[in-house]
């Protein structure tokens, strides 16, 4: 591990239903390190235990066994609430991401907060309002004025925008995208992931972005992780994944 | 007899408030109410049998309430014993603490002042109640209202409407979850403390069907009042406990006997859940077809261009 690691995960497992006869073990010894600025692509077959590897960084999932360390600090015990110091998250349904009663700017503020919740001050602020507005004026998705609506009353997409602007508003150590376009229809989903990509590099971002997207994960990204069985098949960065074409993937998968 | 009415909705509204809390904004079926309403009144008697004042024996009632929803909270978060069943554990476990608290099944107050009382004798008993039961309900609204425009209760909000984003969002759900039922149940409590001044004694079975009350005052007064805004909701359940109350008084006056008041509860509720789902059912057909005949007429004018 060098001083540029963002994550280290050092032999982390996962075994479902454990002693039972639905024992299953879903992650096997996973070692992976990831540095500042990188942006990793995953990929794998359904079941390959891609969910579950985001899960255990974020904590909704506590690693069996191994050591995960985020920006030098242990948090393989920590829950979900403690770890959001360094890690954001943008779920696969819009709905997770947001809370549908609260309005646009009720979201924001929670985001913008996610440090001190436990604070008896107003959350209205006309700074961060105007902050906010700024921030969504430059989507061009007339979202800006939208501030005071309901976050149910969005379309899908534009739900999945608020949570990725929600998930990036005080520019986290590692970003966590699960197929994060995947429930959007075809259009939609294209200009969710250009605007992902243009925010990531933007603030520089660290990412570890799982997609179903065999082009998506070509496109984006500097680096590329196969899972297989929860398993790590392969692990390619730089040129070698530049020079990766779709039919190299393919044959990946076959074997 | 709507005097009366009203008098009795008012001290009635802090039990809507407080389910209000668990229901709505946290989204949890909570029943420590039945024994934390009937925790209020112990104590506060309790301790005005024991020479307290009315005031101190009213915040007293208040925190114990505060406490029972703790444990009710501790149950759910910390033990992950589901909602519905931690309610009924600590309503269970209260029924003794209250027996213990009073010393008997029925603890009258005997000549101590209560809130109602301390006010001039000028004014009759029921005038006392509305007095007491407007400026205690300016007072926790208004506290209320306070802490849902900070950071600290718009986390209790996101807590409840989804604790996912929440948590990810670096919200401790469990310690928000903890205090809006120390809040909710503080809120019960004191409207059990109210209620057993304004009787003049405690009763171990106070508490029955609390619950059901509470339910159908924050229904009726959702009925009432449709707004988001925290302030009127909160108004609501005033309103939502003051029409349940008057409802309640004018089905005694029609001869529905006290025995019969429960089930009278029941069929309230089950009409104010049953209402608003009709209600919304009519009006979707009634936009629909709004909607269909616009297409109609939207088709002619083309045709006549
Ligand atoms: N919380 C859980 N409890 C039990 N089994 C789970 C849990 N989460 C995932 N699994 C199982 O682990 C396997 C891998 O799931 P997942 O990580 O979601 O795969 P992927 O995201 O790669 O499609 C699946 O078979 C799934 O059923
Ligand atoms: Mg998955």
């Amino acid at each position: 591990m060098n001083n540029n690691s963002v994550l280290n995960m050092d032999g982390v497992q996962k075994v479902f239903f454990p002693g039972t006869a639905n024992q299953r073990h879903i992650l096997k010894n996973i070692n992976l390190n990831i540095n500042q600025g990188d942006f990793i692509s995953v990929i794998g077959n359904n079941g390959a235990g891609k969910s579950t590897l985001l899960n255990t960084v974020a904590g909704t999932l506590i690693a069996d066994a191994g050591t995960i360390e985020i920006a030098g600090n242990d948090i393989t015990k920590k829950p979900v609430a403690g770890r959001s110091k360094w890690i954001s998250r943008v779920f696969q349904d819009p709905k997770l991401g947001t809370a549908g009663d609260l309005t646009v700017e009720q979201n924001l503020s929670i985001a913008i907060n996610r440090k001190r919740h436990f604070n008896l001050t107003w959350f209205k602020s006309k700074s961060e309002r105007n902050h906010f507005k700024e921030v969504l004026a430059k989507l061009d998705m007339g979202l800006e004025n939208r501030l005071d609506t309901q976050a149910k009353y969005l379309s899908g997409g534009q739900r999945q925008v608020l949570s990725l602007i929600m998930a990036t508003l005080s520019k986290p150590n590692l970003l966590l995208l699960d197929e994060h376009t995947a429930a959007l229809d075809p259009k939609t989903s294209e200009a969710v992931m250009k605007l992902t990509n243009q925010i990531i590099k933007e603030n520089n971002l660290t990412v570890l972005m799982i997609t179903h997207k065999m082009e998506d994960a070509l496109k984006y990204g500097n680096r590329l992780l196969m899972l297989q069985d929860g398993e790590i098949k392969v692990n390619v960065s730089g040129d070698e994944k530049q020079q990766l074409e779709e039919s190299d993937l393919m044959e990946m998968f076959e074997s | 007899m709507i005097i009366t009415g009203i008098a009795q909705g008012l001290i009635w509204a802090f039990l809507a408030i407080g389910v209000f809390i668990t229901f709505r904004i946290l989204d949890i079926p909570d029943l420590t109410a039945e024994g934390s309403f009937p925790l209020g009144a112990a104590v506060t008697i309790k301790l005005m049998v024991d020479g307290q004042s009315a005031v101190v024996a009213t915040i007293v009632g208040f925190l114990a309430g505060c406490i029972a929803g703790i444990i009710t909270g501790l149950l759910d978060t910390k033990l992950h014993v589901p909602s519905l069943l931690a309610g009924i554990l600590t309503m269970t476990g209260l029924y003794s603490i209250n027996m213990h608290v009073m010393g008997r099944a029925n603890l009258p107050l005997g000549m101590q002042k209560t809130l109602m009382t301390m006010l001039p004798d000028s004014l009759d008993s029921n005038a006392q109640t509305i007095v007491v039961g407007v400026l205690i309900a300016i007072v926790v609204i208004a506290l209320l209202w306070v802490f849902f425009q900070t950071k600290m209760g718009l986390a209790v909000r996101a807590t409840g409407n989804n604790s996912m984003m929440s948590a990810a969002n670096g919200i401790k759900t469990d310690r928000m979850v903890i205090l809006g039922y120390a809040v909710s149940n503080g809120c019960i409590a004191l409207s059990g403390s109210l209620v057993a001044q304004n009787n003049g004694f405690s009763d171990i079975g106070m508490g029955i069907g609390t619950i059901v009350i509470g339910l159908a005052s924050v229904l009726i007064g959702q009925i009432f009042i449709r707004s988001r805004g925290m302030l009127w909701q909160l108004i609501a359940m005033v309103l939502g406990a003051v029409v349940y109350r008057l409802l309640l008084t004018i089905a005694m006056n029609v001869g529905v006997s006290p025995d019969d008041l429960k089930i009278l509860s029941t069929i309230v509720l089950i009409i104010v859940i049953v209402v608003p789902m009709i209600q919304g059912k009519i009006n979707e057909k009634r936009q629909l077809n709004k909607y269909l005949a616009g297409l109609d007429s939207g088709e002619k004018e083309t045709i006549n261009e």
